[in-house]
């Protein structure tokens, strides 16, 4: 296999005594839409921005598209695009200025500018939008605008931190096709992201929680978490007193609660089930349903987390 | 360090003024704003003084003497009061500053060649005005004692000692004159300041400064794009400053505009820096306008000899006025405006002036390159 676009090698970074990233250790391959993972305060855009050179790690290393991000975080940065959630653009100007300013700052000129900058208002389907002012378009062309604007130096590897933060369903499914040509023509995306149908979407994704790497692999091969058990959904009336019910049972491996559905982890469906409606009958609080679901992801990062807590 | 990107950042930044009339009318309208403000309103000129008379003698000589003093223009007769008026109350009611009182017999008793007690009471209150008003008083008793001393001698004498003042670069004593250059260098590094402050702090709020840093825009070129443009607007604003007190006040630069504008640009870079400087430790705009706001317009006003002496002050004020580049400049600017000196004139304000420059970009520099922010 060809050398990784991005490799971390024991990352770790510390604000004084909060331990912001863990021990981070992982490799992104090149094309590859690789998704970051975890809640609020997990770590990825620390990740993110150690990889841009916007922070210097404690310790460990990285390396993006072969440089070492510790010694020489300009030249990662003249090869990379960084996108944020705030997509950074200046509201007054106009579509094509904030083109044209990213473009000149990259230090594209001439034909090569001219061509990147039609070749970007294609990719983002802003014709005919270039005398706009950036304030008054809708959030998913703004999006657009910001990747486009991130992409005028034609990076081999792109970061986007959260960029379907606060975007309409349709702009989002509209962004990860964009997302998909982009990494069907080479290039490496890394995304960071908090919606799980958007992890699944990824070819292979970290989950992080409090700085530690819990959870690396594809999609396929972390839903095999659960390979030999089943997972039950069970709807009952009182749902907190069963979850602290259930989870007094051995033969429960785990519950979690999911809005007021109980998600059950049991080695058999039909033993498992049977158990349950049992259980939940003798209280008086019988289940509405207890049927057998396919994993979701999410299943998996609270399996996870949870296993990860268990050993700590 | 390429000239095309910090090419696109100044254009940007020009777009983003154009684009924020808000920013451009602080820029540009200010300065001329204030600079009517302060001229018109910072005057320490006194005329037309409130004067009330109590003429006790009706004579030739007591009406010749108040003509003389409401004929010079510093005073105007305001009341004419009867013997044993209330002169309390007059002043309490600052219907008069002063109350000017010629006794009965004062034409007789000088005729006979007696000395004749004359009167002057003053309002105290606002005391820089009396002691002017006093001095003018005082020009004027002098110039009537040589008349009397002539008319009793019955023919033309020079006074044994004739003193001739003359004020030289402001003849007239007009406290404009002396203001305006300082004025220049208060607005030039308030808007300044606040212009670069808030221009990069603006895109820390907004997040672009990041995008920015993940460019491979280096920091020599970021700030080389922030100032031109800021710098180009603050010449353009002295240029009006110099157009408006031409035509306003009439005060004209007798120096070279080639060296005026030289030692303008050497203060606005160390401005800018100041500005740069701010912007480094300031968070959001609120903060960079309060803090930038404070940094240039207390010492550019207060330390700076703009309106107070220097020299009046105590002596630990004076050792920080040092640090204060309005100081140096307004010294300058005077010479060169109001005296039509030479930079030469002025080594070592230009020197310090060059130094502030290069310390001040030079942190700003240090700041803004750091690796994390």
């Amino acid at each position: 296999m060809a050398s990784p676009a991005l490799e971390a090698d024991h990352l770790t970074k510390r604000f004084g005594d909060f331990v912001a990233v863990d021990d981070v250790s992982f490799d992104v391959h090149p094309g590859e839409v690789f998704g970051l993972l975890g809640s609020n305060g997990a770590g990825k855009s620390t990740v993110i921005r150690l990889f841009c050179g916007l922070l210097a790690p404690t310790s460990g290393s990285g390396r993006v598209l072969g440089i070492d991000i510790a010694k020489d975080p300009e030249g990662v940065r003249r090869r990379i695009g960084y996108m944020t959630q705030r997509f950074s653009l200046y509201d007054e100007l106009t579509v094509r200025q904030n083109l044209n300013f990213f473009g000149g700052v990259y230090g594209l000129r001439g034909r090569a500018k001219t061509e990147r900058l039609a070749w970007a208002i294609q990719m983002a389907d802003l014709g005919g939008k270039e005398d706009l002012v950036t304030r008054s378009l809708p959030g998913g062309w703004k999006q657009r605008l910001a990747l486009a604007c991130s992409l005028l130096h034609a990076p081999r590897l792109v970061f986007l931190d959260e960029p379907t933060g606060g975007v309409d369903p349709i702009s989002r499914r509209r962004f990860w096709g964009l997302i998909d040509s982009l990494s069907g023509e080479g290039v490496t995306i890394i995304v960071t992201t908090h919606y799980l149908d958007e992890a699944e979407r990824c070819d292979r994704i970290a989950l992080l929680d409090t700085g530690k790497l819990v959870a690396l692999g594809s999609v396929a091969e972390l839903k095999e978490v659960f390979a030999g058990r089943a997972v039950l959904e069970v709807i009952c009336p009182r749902y907190l007193e069963a979850q602290e019910r259930l989870e007094k049972e051995d033969w429960v491996h785990e519950v979690s609660l999911f809005g007021d559905r109980l998600h059950v982890v049991v080695d058999d469906a039909e033993e498992g089930r049977r158990r349950i409606l049992a259980l939940l009958e003798s209280d008086g609080n019988t289940p509405a349903t207890a049927e057998r679901i396919v994993p979701s992801l999410e299943d998996v990062f609270i399996h996870s987390i949870e296993a990860q807590g268990g050993k700590a | 360090m390429n000239p095309r990107k910090v090419w696109s950042v100044a254009w940007k930044e020009l777009l983003q003024s154009a684009r924020d009339p808000l920013s451009l009318g602080m820029l540009l309208g200010v300065p001329c704003m204030m600079l009517l403000l302060y001229g018109y309103a910072i005057n320490f000129d006194v005329r037309h003084i409130a004067l009330a008379v109590e003429d006790n003698d009706k004579s030739a000589v007591s009406r010749e003497l108040i003509a003389s003093f409401v004929n010079s223009t510093y005073f105007d007769q305001v009341a004419d009061l009867p013997a044993g008026a209330d002169l309390r109350r007059l002043t309490e009611r600052r219907q008069a500053k002063g109350v000017l009182i010629i006794p009965e017999g004062a034409a007789r008793d000088l005729a006979a060649g007696k000395t004749v007690p004359l009167q002057l009471l003053l309002d105290g209150v606002d005391a820089n005005t009396a002691t002017t008003v006093l001095g003018y008083a005082s020009a004027l008793i002098a110039a009537a004692n040589v008349q009397e001393v002539a008319a009793a001698s019955g023919r033309l004498q020079l006074a044994p000692i004739d003193f001739q003042p003359r004020v030289w670069y402001n003849p007239e004593l007009k406290s404009t004159r002396f203001l305006i250059p300082g004025l220049i260098g208060f607005i030039l590094m308030l808007t300044a300041v606040l212009s670069t402050a808030i221009s990069v702090v603006r895109e820390k709020e907004r997040g672009t400064m990041e995008q920015l840093r993940v460019t491979s825009l280096k920091p020599g070129e970021l700030i080389l794009g922030k100032t031109l443009p800021y710098l180009g607007i603050s010449l353009l604003a002295t240029v009006l400053i110099l157009v408006a007190a031409r035509f306003l006040f009439g005060i004209a630069v007798a120096g070279s505009y080639f060296q005026l504008f030289a030692a303008t640009l050497v203060y606005l870079i160390g401005a800018l820096g100041l500005g740069l400087l701010v912007s480094s430790v300031a968070d959001t705009q609120a903060v960079a306008f309060q803090g930038g706001a404070l940094i240039s317009m207390l010492p550019a006003i207060f330390l700076s000899g703009f309106i107070f002496p220097i020299r009046s002050m105590p002596r630990a004020l004076q050792i920080v006025t040092y640090a204060v580049p309005a100081r140096y400049f307004n010294v300058v600017l005077r010479g060169v405006i109001l005296k039509g000196a030479g930079l030469e004139s002025y080594p070592q304000d230009m020197a310090f002036l060059v130094v502030y420059a290069l310390v001040v970009m030079g942190l700003a520099y240090l700041r803004l390159a750091r690796k994390e922010v």
